[in-house]
């Protein structure tokens, strides 16, 4: 058996396709690449497919991960690189996968793992607001959002999920961009939520989710280069 | 050709499943744009989850793309959501390939499957941004065509689309893109778009409705005439002689969210010669042509590997009919990619044992229910309908199902067929009753769902004379099975709106007139009406109420054998004189046997062509009565006959 994590992009007009919808095409994209999977046991078998955290509907993103279950007694030598470069050939124009590690021992999932997101946030309104809203988040101690789960309303102090904010030089689409980095355990803060907290009236035009980070001790890894992952070196930089 | 993306892009942020509008299905095509090419939009009026399985338009993609001369793009009706912010920004109709707009195509082509989408197909053609009725359409504007089984009585819609296409696509798409090439292409500017159109209307299975002046006969029926001389007086359809030429969809779409029948798709037949009196496919697409065995293991094959399905569907009108069923069936469970993990499902199952058990082996773990369709809850009544399924049929096929392992059945059911009692309305109940109690023998969570639809009657078919039931009536025959269901543990009851049924059975036999009725519905805001939510009967009889058209006069009234119908003038290959005896036979219980089989009883639609059926074997498939000893018996007289209403009664309706 061998365990793969795949590191993929989403651009263009494919961002407009759900994480469940990106699910599925994953499985079938498996299948037509002839990649031998090994199925869940019981009354109806899956192949053991893992997803990482989700991306909301509308959002590019340079780094999405799965992790999946090969099934390599058949073929003891098969060959991984060439399994992603089916796997790309095969994957709707504008998901691409950009690296791949294989994973050795008992790995902890991506949705536990990952410990905070690098979002590009472009937003639709003028640098003024953006300042003021700026300003509002990072000299404000606290944070209080209220929020929805499970059909109660929670109220959340969200500050401490704010690793870090920043507005960027270059714009897009002549929209403001902001960078943030937002924390995600024990549950992800979403970019629309972070934007709303203090000015209910700021929207986004775009996202962009461009890292996800493991936090282990002093380090912040790749989820490709926690412990037990081998990177493929090849891959990397692979459009 | 412009690419509206950049504009829409913006729009998806804020609608409801915005992945419905990007295209990138695997299999999808981005012809380069030539602007000597004829250009196709084929659009499905309804929502994409739903029109993206369609077979035929995948059909029709593929062919015409493969011609140097031919391009073709995807269309779907928007979403009500985006819809409006279409017209906010006025942005038109586009297809999801490249995201064109529907306006710079040479032919925006709708596939009619059910009556209650003709408005969609108005708001389609509004959206496009060009004019909405025919004879308004200048020289630059997209054709606007029309196929599918709808158009078999295409009057309603006859003032909005500029030619319909009867019977098969795969031919006549090429003619058709040949013979536009030529007019686009040649330099004469003295040619009018009218003479593309009678050109056009030389094409077989063409029809054109400009070309027909409509007057009214003594009793208000619709009389049709070419006004020129050179126009036909009958439109025939087409139909393939040989299925084998046609393995179509060679690369079926494949998409990216979520939508309806999402499975790979191999047609095993078309044509189905069972002969049920109510069903308007069964009649329309004589004779039968099978797939050989051959073609259906590679088109499995082939397609299981370019798809990544793990479902294959073996479609036609009733698969177990089918020659080959047991080694197609056989072929899927064979196949190496499918690694022991591909299910088969085989929709229009008849309730034959040998299906069920063939079925059992091969659905594996993905046991979600079984669909079987009796269509009457009596013997009498299925002798009237041509259905003959005896009630051990049903049985038998029930017991296999859950003794094999399946914990729910689902019974399709008609009410307001012909001669109807309340005998055969109950007796619905009564087999959904005799299910479950066979059901607990297997697992006590046995559960029956009975679905029940009310009847429309459907041009080219026996029961085309036929008067259909009033909404009120068929209400109070579904109340008779809710309180004949409610107490039996079980048994679930669905039904269809009888009042979505009424306007369905008005479209379906309607005539000219109906343009200014889909007119005004659409123009009230009445869209997407086979969704429940959107559909309100009260725009459709006020509207019918401001119009003076009566519902009584297209649904009700059983017609006579005199009497003009609105489709007089196309030929769908069957004699009306088979037809109305087949019509006086259902009164009389008299049922006929299947002509694969057994000797042609001459019904017009292979010897009118000079076709035959293509049938590998000469033998029916073992089992059951629908098998070698169909019972041709009649079961007593008919309990009632078909009168004309008497008026007292006819006036409380209007």
């Amino acid at each position: 058996m061998i365990h793969l994590r795949i590191r993929s992009s989403k651009a263009g007009k494919v961002r407009f396709a759900s994480h469940r919808d990106i699910a599925k095409v994953w499985e079938r994209t498996l299948r037509i690449s002839n990649v031998p999977m090994i199925y869940s046991q019981g009354f109806s078998p899956r192949p053991k497919i893992a997803y990482g955290l989700a991306l909301p509907t509308g959002s590019e993103s340079d780094c999405e991960y799965i992790d999946i279950q090969i099934d390599n007694s058949e073929n003891e030598f098969l060959n991984v690189e060439e399994v992603c470069a089916s796997l790309n050939e095969n994957l709707p124009i504008g998901i691409k996968i950009n690296g791949v590690s294989i994973m050795e021992g008992k790995v902890p999932s991506l949705q536990q793992t990952v410990t905070s997101c690098i979002w590009d946030i472009a937003v639709n309104e003028d640098n003024t607001t953006v300042d003021s809203w700026l300003d509002t988040i990072n000299t404000s101690s606290e944070i209080v959002i209220v929020r929805e789960r499970k059909g109660k309303k929670v109220v959340d102090d969200i500050k401490p999920l704010v690793h870090s904010v920043r507005k960027k030089v270059k714009k897009e689409d002549g929209r403001v961009v902001v960078e943030a980095e937002l924390g995600t355990q024990p549950r992800s803060l979403r970019p629309s939520e972070f934007l709303r907290s203090v000015e209910p009236s700021l929207t986004e035009y775009k996202l962009r989710r461009r890292k996800q980070i493991v936090e282990e001790g002093a380090k912040r890894l790749d989820p490709l280069e926690v412990a037990g992952a081998t990177r493929m070196r090849t891959l990397i930089g692979a459009s | 050709m412009t690419s509206l993306w950049s504009q829409i892009e913006e729009l998806l942020l804020h609608v409801e499943k915005p992945a419905r509008y990007i295209g990138l299905e695997r299999g999808a095509q981005h012809p380069p744009h030539d602007a000597q090419n004829v250009a196709w939009l084929l659009t499905y009026p309804d929502v994409y989850e739903v029109g993206f399985p369609n077979q035929g338009l995948q059909i029709l993609y593929e062919i015409i793309n493969e011609m140097p001369i031919g391009e073709a793009e995807r269309a779907y009706a928007p979403w009500v959501d985006l819809e409006q912010v279409l017209r906010e920004k006025q942005i038109p109709l586009f297809s999801v390939d490249t995201h064109r707009p529907a306006h710079e195509f040479d032919v925006i082509a709708f596939n009619l499957s059910s009556e209650l989408v003709y408005t969609n197909v108005l708001n389609c053609i509004d959206l496009a941004g060009i004019p909405l009725r025919s004879h308004e359409r200048s020289k630059n504007d997209p054709l606007v065509a029309a196929g599918g089984h709808c158009t078999y009585n295409p009057e309603p819609l006859a003032a909005f689309v500029d030619f319909f296409v009867l019977g098969d696509g795969e031919e006549v798409v090429s003619e058709l893109t040949s013979a536009i090439h030529l007019w686009k292409t040649s330099k004469d500017e003295t040619k009018t778009r009218n003479d593309l159109l009678a050109l056009l209307s030389e094409i077989e299975g063409v029809y054109v409705p400009a070309l027909y002046s409509s007057t009214l006969d003594a009793n208000g029926n619709q009389v049709l005439n070419p006004i020129d001389e050179s126009t036909p007086n009958l439109i025939e359809k087409r139909t393939i002689v040989d299925l084998e030429d046609w393995p179509y969809p060679k690369n079926q779409l494949v998409p990216i969210t979520e939508v309806v029948h999402d499975r790979l798709n191999v047609e095993v037949f078309r044509g189905c010669t069972r002969g049920c009196r109510f069903c308007q496919a069964g009649m329309i697409t004589r004779p039968v042509h099978e797939r050989s065995l051959d073609q259906v293991r590679t088109m499995v094959t082939s397609g299981i590997k370019r798809t990544g399905y793990d479902q294959v569907a073996l479609t036609s009108l009733s698969t177990a009919d089918f020659s080959h069923i047991e080694k197609a069936v056989a072929a899927v469970g064979d196949d190496p990619m499918s690694c022991g993990q591909t299910s088969i499902s085989l929709p229009s199952l008849r309730v034959d044992a040998f299906t069920v058990g063939i079925a059992a082996t091969i659905q594996g773990g993905k046991r979600s229910g079984l669909t079987f369709a009796p269509e009457a809850g009596t013997w009498r009544m299925r002798q009237v309908i041509n259905k003959l399924i005896t009630e051990e049929d049903l049985y038998g096929a029930v017991e296999s199902a859950f003794s094999q392992g399946w914990r729910r059945v689902k019974l399709y059911f008609l009410i307001g067929l012909p001669t109807e009692t309340d005998e055969d309305t109950l007796g619905i109940a009564e087999l959904a009753k005799n299910c479950v109690a066979i059901g607990k023998q297997h697992t006590k969570n046995a559960s029956v769902t009975v679905s029940v639809g009310g009847f429309v009657p459907k041009p080219f078919t026996p029961f085309q004379w036929f008067g259909q039931n009033t909404t009120e009536e068929l209400q109070r025959k579904v109340n008779l099975l809710k309180d004949a269901t409610s107490s039996m543990r079980g048994v679930q009851l669905k039904w269809h709106d009888p009042k979505a049924t009424v306007i369905e059975g008005v479209l379906s036999r309607g005539d000219r007139a109906l343009s200014d009725l889909l007119e005004e519905v659409w123009k009230s805001g009445g869209t997407f009406q086979e969704w429940s939510e959107h559909f309100n009967i009260d725009r459709w009889l006020d509207a019918m109420a401001k119009l003076d058209l009566s519902v009584e006069w297209y649904a009700y009234r059983h017609r006579e054998r005199s009497d003009p119908l609105p489709w007089d003038h196309l030929d769908a290959g069957l004699y009306k004189d088979f037809l109305w005896q087949e019509w006086r036979d259902a009164l009389e219980e008299v049922g006929l046997e299947d002509c694969r089989w057994t000797p042609c009883y001459d019904c017009g639609a292979c010897t009118g062509y000079g076709l035959d059926h293509v049938v590998a074997s000469t033998s029916p498939p073992v089992g059951g009565s629908q098998g070698t000893w169909q019972n041709l018996e009649k079961g007593s007289d008919a309990p009632q006959l078909l009168t004309i209403r008497k008026k007292k009664e006819v006036e409380a309706k209007v």
